[in-house]
C-alpha cells in the first residue's frame, strides 16, 4: 500500500489544475492518472474541435496564456499539448496508466483503490471529468443498418453517411450538425432545450461581456433562486471561431433541418418533441434579456461599444412530429456527458449517480471533487473557472491536512 | 428571480407550499409517484359522461373534495345532441387549464401581481384524418396555438420568461407534445 497526503484522481484539466494549485500552496500530492497526461482532449474529441473560450480564458494557476492569438480559440490538439507542458512545468507528480476503481473510508484518511494496488491519503481530489457521451436508452431501438456515433467517438464527416440525424443541439450537436452540412451531407438537427448565445455582441466576445459582468463569476453560494437547474443548464450553442455564431438559425439557413427532441422510436418511425417552437422562444427571450443585461451594462459603465446588433429572431416553420427512420444512414448523439467518477460510498451520489457535494467538498471530511458544473462558479467547466476553483479548494485541502495533522 | 420567505404579491396561490413540496418530494422519490384516474360510462349516442373523484400520491389513496363529473359530446353538425363540449376541445381546456395554473405560480414566485390572465387557444384539426379519407392526415391536431393575454405588473419581457417557465413545468404541455404510451384493453 503506498500512502500520500493527496491523491488526485485524473490528469485532466481539473486534476491538473488542482495539482498546479496544492503545489503553490506547498502541499505534497500526487495525480493518479488512468491513460496520460490530457488524455479525453488528445484522442476523444473531433478534429476541428476548438475550445468555446478565447485563449485569453485559456490559462491554468501559475500559467496563463501567452502565445501568440489571445482572441483565438486553440484546437483540442493544442490544449492537450499545454496540459502536457503544465502537467511538465507547474504540476504533478503525474502516476499514468493507473486506474482508479474506488474511493473509500480508512479510518479517518481515505484509501484509493487502483488497478496497480491501493493508496492511502488524508485527501482525496476527484477530478475524472466528463466522460462518454450519455447516449439515450431508446439508441438500442434503432436497427442495426443505422449507424450510431457518439460525439466522443466523432472525428470527422467521412464517419456518416449521406443523410445523418444528430440528436442533441448544445454546443457538440451544432457544430457536428454544421460541420456534417458544409461536407454536403443532408443533416437533420432533433433540438431540446438550448442555450443561444452569439459568439461576439458589440464587438466583444460574449464570454467577455459575461466575465466582465460577474455572469461567470457567479458562485454556488450566492443566493441562486435554483442552484440544481444551473448545474444541469446545456453548453450554450457556441464554436470556437472568432465572431462566428452558430445558432439554429444559421444551421436553418445551411440548410439543416430542425426537428423537436427526439422522444421515442415505434413502428420504425422517430417520434420528435412537438415543443421545439417553445424552446426556440424560450432560448430567443433569454439569448435577448441577456443582451438587455449587457446594453444596461455598457449605458451604466460607460463602456466603449459598438452598436447593439441584436440576433434575429429563430424562425422554424412547422416541423414533422415524427419521421420515418429510413429517412437516415446515421446518427449521432451529441447528448452531453455522463461523469462517471469511481466507486464512492452511496451516502456521496444522489439518486441517479451525481456526486454530492458543497462547492467541492463532499460530506466526509477530506473528499473534494472538482470539474463538474456550477462547482463554485458558472464558469466551473471552462478552464478560467477550473482554474479558480483549483486555487479555493487548495485552501479546503490544506485546511483538512491541518486539521488532520493537529488531530493525530 | 429570487425565492423570497413572504410573497408581497397575492395571485392566490400558496407559493410556500410548492416549495416545500419540491423538498420534500425530492427526499422521499417515492411519495411523488401520483395517479390519475377517471372512471367514463356511455350515457347515449356519442355523449359519455366522466367522474373523477379518487386518485393516488404521497404513498396513500387521497381525493379531491366531492366527485367532479364532465359530459362530452359532439354538435349537432356531427348529428350529436350537443351534451358536452367534444372531448377534444377537452384537451385544449386541460392545456390550458395547466398552462394558466403555471403562470400563476411562477408569477408568484417571482413577485409578480397578476390583474388578468386570459388564454385563447386554437386547436386545427383536418377531419379526413379521422374520417379514414386520406391515410397521410392525423386523427389529431396538426397545431395548437395558444395565445394570452396578461395584465400584470411586469414587463413585456417578464411576463414572457413566466409564460416560457410555465410551459417547462407543465403536465399537460408535455402530455400534448411528446408521445405517451397508451394501453386500450377490454376485461
Amino acid at each position: 500500500m503506498e500512502a500520500a497526503s493527496v491523491v488526485v484522481i485524473g490528469a485532466g484539466p481539473a486534476g491538473l489544475a488542482m495539482s498546479g494549485s496544492l503545489a503553490a500552496a506547498g502541499v505534497d500530492h500526487v495525480v493518479l492518472e488512468r491513460h496520460d497526461v490530457g488524455h479525453a482532449w488528445r484522442h476523444e474529441r473531433w478534429d476541428s474541435l476548438r475550445t468555446l473560450t478565447p485563449n485569453w480564458m485559456n490559462g491554468l494557476p501559475g500559467l496563463p496564456y501567452r502565445g501568440p492569438d489571445p482572441d483565438g480559440y486553440m484546437t483540442a490538439t493544442e490544449l492537450a499539448d499545454g496540459l502536457a507542458a503544465y502537467a511538465a512545468a507547474v504540476a504533478g507528480p503525474v502516476v499514468a496508466g493507473v486506474e482508479v476503481s474506488a474511493v473509500g473510508a480508512h479510518g479517518s484518511r481515505h484509501v484509493v483503490e487502483t488497478d496497480a494496488g491501493c493508496w492511502t491519503a488524508d485527501a482525496v481530489v476527484v477530478a475524472t471529468g466528463p466522460g462518454r457521451t450519455d447516449v439515450p436508452p431508446l439508441s438500442a431501438q434503432l436497427p442495426g443498418c443505422i449507424g450510431q456515433l457518439s460525439a466522443t467517438g466523432y472525428r470527422n464527416p467521412s464517419q456518416l453517411g449521406e443523410r445523418v440525424l444528430v440528436v442533441g443541439a448544445s454546443a457538440s450537436g451544432v457544430q457536428i450538425a454544421d460541420e456534417a452540412r458544409r461536407s454536403g451531407r443532408s443533416v437533420t438537427l432533433a433540438v431540446g432545450e438550448h442555450v443561444r448565445l452569439p459568439r461576439s455582441y458589440r464587438g466583444r466576445d460574449i464570454l467577455w461581456w459575461m466575465q466582465a459582468m460577474g455572469i461567470s463569476s457567479r458562485r454556488w453560494d450566492d443566493d441562486l433562486a435554483d442552484l440544481s437547474r444551473a448545474r444541469h443548464v446545456p453548453s450554450p450553442q457556441l464554436i470556437g471561431a472568432p465572431h462566428r455564431t452558430m445558432d439554429l438559425r444559421t444551421l436553418r439557413e445551411q440548410g439543416v433541418e430542425l426537428v423537436g427532441r427526439l422522444v421515442g422510436v415505434r413502428d420504425r418511425r422517430l417520434q420528435l418533441s412537438g415543443a421545439l417552437a417553445n424552446l426556440v422562444a424560450n432560448a430567443d427571450l433569454k439569448q435577448s434579456r441577456l443582451l438587455d443585461q449587457i446594453d444596461e451594462f455598457v449605458a451604466t459603465v460607460g463602456i466603449a461599444a459598438l452598436e447593439p446588433d441584436r440576433p434575429p429572431p429563430t424562425v422554424i416553420g412547422t416541423p414533422p412530429t415524427s419521421m420515418d427512420l429510413d429517412t437516415f444512414d446515421t446518427v449521432v448523439w451529441a447528448t452531453g456527458n455522463r461523469y462517471e467518477p469511481p466507486r464512492l460510498d452511496p451516502a456521496h451520489l444522489d439518486r441517479r449517480g451525481r456526486i454530492l457535494h458543497d462547492g467541492g467538498l463532499l460530506r466526509s471530511p477530506g473528499l473534494f471533487a472538482i470539474g463538474l458544473p456550477f462547482l463554485r462558479r458558472r464558469s466551473s467547466t471552462f478552464l478560467s473557472g477550473i482554474g479558480r476553483d483549483a486555487v479555493e479548494l487548495a485552501v479546503e485541502v490544506r485546511r483538512h491536512l491541518d486539521v488532520a495533522a493537529a488531530a493525530a | 428571480m429570487t425565492i423570497t420567505d413572504q410573497p408581497s404579491v397575492d395571485n392566490g396561490v400558496n407559493v410556500q407550499a410548492l416549495l416545500d413540496a419540491r423538498t420534500a418530494l425530492t427526499d422521499a422519490p417515492e411519495a411523488a409517484a401520483f395517479q390519475w384516474r377517471a372512471r367514463a360510462e356511455w350515457v347515449a349516442g356519442t355523449h359519455t359522461s366522466t367522474t373523477v373523484e379518487g386518485f393516488s400520491g404521497l404513498g396513500a389513496e387521497q381525493s379531491h373534495r366531492q366527485a367532479f363529473v364532465v359530459d362530452t359530446d359532439h354538435p349537432e353538425l356531427f348529428a350529436s345532441e350537443d351534451h358536452g363540449m367534444t372531448p377534444t376541445e377537452m384537451v385544449l381546456a386541460g392545456l390550458a387549464g395547466c398552462l394558466t395554473a403555471g403562470i400563476a405560480s411562477v408569477a408568484t414566485n417571482r413577485d409578480v401581481q397578476l390583474r388578468s390572465v386570459v388564454a385563447t387557444v386554437t386547436g386545427d384539426m383536418d377531419l379526413q384524418g379521422i374520417l379514414g379519407i386520406d391515410p397521410d392526415v392525423r386523427n389529431g391536431f396538426g397545431e395548437i396555438t395558444v395565445r394570452y393575454e396578461i395584465d400584470a405588473d411586469a414587463s413585456r419581457s417578464d411576463i414572457e420568461a413566466i409564460v416560457a417557465q410555465s410551459q417547462k413545468r407543465s403536465a399537460v404541455f408535455d402530455v400534448v407534445t411528446n408521445p405517451t404510451t397508451v394501453v386500450v384493453e377490454v376485461v
